[in-house]
This record gives C-alpha cells, structure tokens and sequence, in this order.
C-alpha cells in the first residue's frame, strides 16, 4: 500500500483480493445452478442483488420456496453489518457529491471496505472517490464473471447429488461462519463459541415447535438478543 | 426448476433491501447515529444466522416432534470443519464439504 489514491494504484492493490471473489463467486455459481437457478438468474442476482454472503441465504431459501418477503427479512438482518460499514466509510466521503456517496455506498462490499481501512493507514487518514470507485468496480465485475462460470459449470454435471454439490451451502455456512469468528475482532473468540452453541440448541428445540421458515428469522434475533445479555454478564 | 417470476421478485425485493442498507447510512449520517444497542444486537447477526442456517440443514423438521437427523449431512460436517480450521479459504471449504459428502454417499447410500 502506497500514498497514492488513483486509479492505477487502485487495481495494483485490489488484485490479491480478486482471487477470493473469484473463489466464493463460482462456488455461488455451482451451489444456485444445483438448486435449480439457470446462469442468466444467478448473473441478475449477482449483478442486481450484489449481496455476498446473503445471495447464498436468498438461494437456500428459494430451494425451499420460502416466501419472499420473508427472504427479504433474512437477506437484510445478514447484510445489515453493512450499515455500520457504510456509516463508518461515509465519514470519509463528506466533501464529495450525493451523487458519489451513493455510488461507492451502492458498491462497498465487505472486502473494498477493509481494503480502504487499510489504506487509510498509508494516506494520512484519506480516501477519494477515483481510488475507492475502482476498487468497488473490480470488485463488482468478478463477482458478476464468476457466479456466471460457476452457474456453467455446475451445468456440466449430470447427477450433482452424487457429487455432494447439495452440500455446497452447508459448507459455505461453515465456512463463512469460521472465517467470521476468526476475522471479528470486536467478539472475543470465546464469547462467539458460547453463542454459536446456544444458537445451535435454540434452533433444535425450535425446530419441534416453529415451521423453519420462520425459526430461522425468529433464532436469528433471538439468538442476536441472548449474545448481547451473554457479553454484558461476562463484563 | 424454480419460478423465474419468484425469483426475479426476489432479487430485486432483495436488492432494495440491501441496497438500503448501504446507502441509507451515507444519506444519514450526519444528523443521526445508531444506538450503541442496536449496533451490539447487529453484530452478532453473522454468526446467529450461518448458525442457524447450518443447524436447520443437518435435520428434518416435523412440527411437534423431535427432528430427525441428517446423519450424511452430519458426519460431512466434521471434515468440512477441519478443512476451515486447517486451510480458512472458502473454495477449499466447499470442495472438502462436497467431496465429504460425496464419499459419504458412496458409502451408506
């Protein structure tokens, strides 16, 4: 990371992170063709929707025909992190247009977002649109290519169930659940464990007696509730 | 096949909402600031909803009694975990979730 905030600068120093978008974007791909999403709806929602790990959520849920304004209520409390992003990135963009606040707030993704706090770091507490812009329109075109190409090549398998592809989400959950409580900084990893593990037993006992669809929103912010009384008992 | 017409009112149901919430906070940011409660409630949202989401995968529901376990679904897990643990990239997760599962498959049916 230099001083420097053009664009030029901007794509040197937004490559590495292109690999991990090319990843998860073709894992995407095979995971919404399996469930039966053809490469123009899984390129429209990458490109429409732009939701990372919510884009997962929403497929899951439409497998299991959930109604919409109920994948609307999940796809926003799994994004909603973003509102303290954004909020935290717009500090920095307050002397630039609406025009332009808008378009690096309707492109920031988790990834440009820690990309420009670091670079914060070498531009004496700078940032502006030319540098930013860049890196959320990288951003956006791999993520677009690559769910497109994963779409096609789950295409390419005949019989995905023998392939394990139907567990592709679950893996991803686990995943991006690992990754989160190893990347949070502002959750101790303790704290994060006993609240995964109260989850999972809150969604067991929830299964008997709430239709799935709507545990998961009700587990989610009953789960939110009990890790916030959990973090001011251990103070 | 999934309904496109469900599917497009999805995304784009989907888009306003996270679109929002995006951008709404660059709008209002200058005249107001969340509570500090409701950015705590917020931050645990990640790991509640992956959570729940993997939980409800590894059983079948049948409202009013104990679910049934998804054994396959179960024991791709433990593998798919380690894979996190040792390599914490997210295309090696899925594929040793996959291939797990796969094996797992090939063995009890």
């Amino acid at each position: 990371m230099n001083s420097q905030l053009d664009a030029r600068t901007a794509v040197k120093e937004t490559l590495p992170t292109v690999f991990g978008y090319i990843g998860i974007g073709l894992a995407f791909g095979v995971v919404s063709q399996s469930v039966g999403l053809d490469v123009i709806l899984v390129m429209l929602m990458s490109a429409i929707t732009y939701a990372g790990s919510a884009q997962f959520i929403m497929v899951s849920m439409l497998a299991t025909h959930s109604p919409v304004i109920s994948i609307m209520v999940a796809a926003f409390l799994v994004n909603a992190r973003m509102m303290l992003m954004s909020a935290t990135v717009a500090g920095y963009f307050r002397h630039d247009s609406m025009w332009h606040n808008i378009l690096v707030g309707t492109l920031l993704t988790d990834e440009s977002f820690a990309l420009g706090m670091n670079k914060l770091n070498a531009t004496d507490r700078k940032l502006n649109f030319h540098w930013f812009n860049t890196v959320n329109l990288i951003a956006y075109g791999t993520w677009i290519a690559a769910s497109g190409v994963g779409a096609l090549l789950g295409k390419l398998v005949a019989h995905p169930e023998k392939l394990g592809l139907d567990f592709a989400l679950v893996a991803m959950f686990i995943g991006l659940l690992y990754l989160q409580v190893i990347a949070d900084k502002t959750l101790s990893v303790n704290l994060q464990v006993v609240v995964i593990a109260v989850e999972a037993i809150l969604i067991y006992v929830g299964l008997i007696f709430i239709p799935s669809n709507a545990l998961l929103l009700v587990g989610t912010v009953l789960g939110c509730v009990i890790g916030v009384v959990i973090k001011h008992a251990r103070n | 096949m999934l309904e496109t017409s469900y599917v497009l009112l999805t995304i784009v149901g989907c888009a306003v909402v996270t679109w929002l919430s995006r951008v709404l906070p660059f709008a209002l940011l200058k005249r107001h600031q969340l509570p500090p409660l409701m950015v705590e409630l917020l931050s645990f949202v990640p790991i509640t909803i992956m959570t729940a989401l993997w939980i409800n995968s590894l059983f079948s529901q049948h409202v009013g009694h104990l679910p049934t376990p998804n054994v396959a679904n179960i024991l791709a897990s433990v593998p798919t975990v380690i894979v996190a643990f040792l390599t914490k990239q997210l295309l090696w997760i899925v594929i040793a979730g996959m291939i797990s599962l796969a094996v797992i498959r090939a063995f009890i049916g």
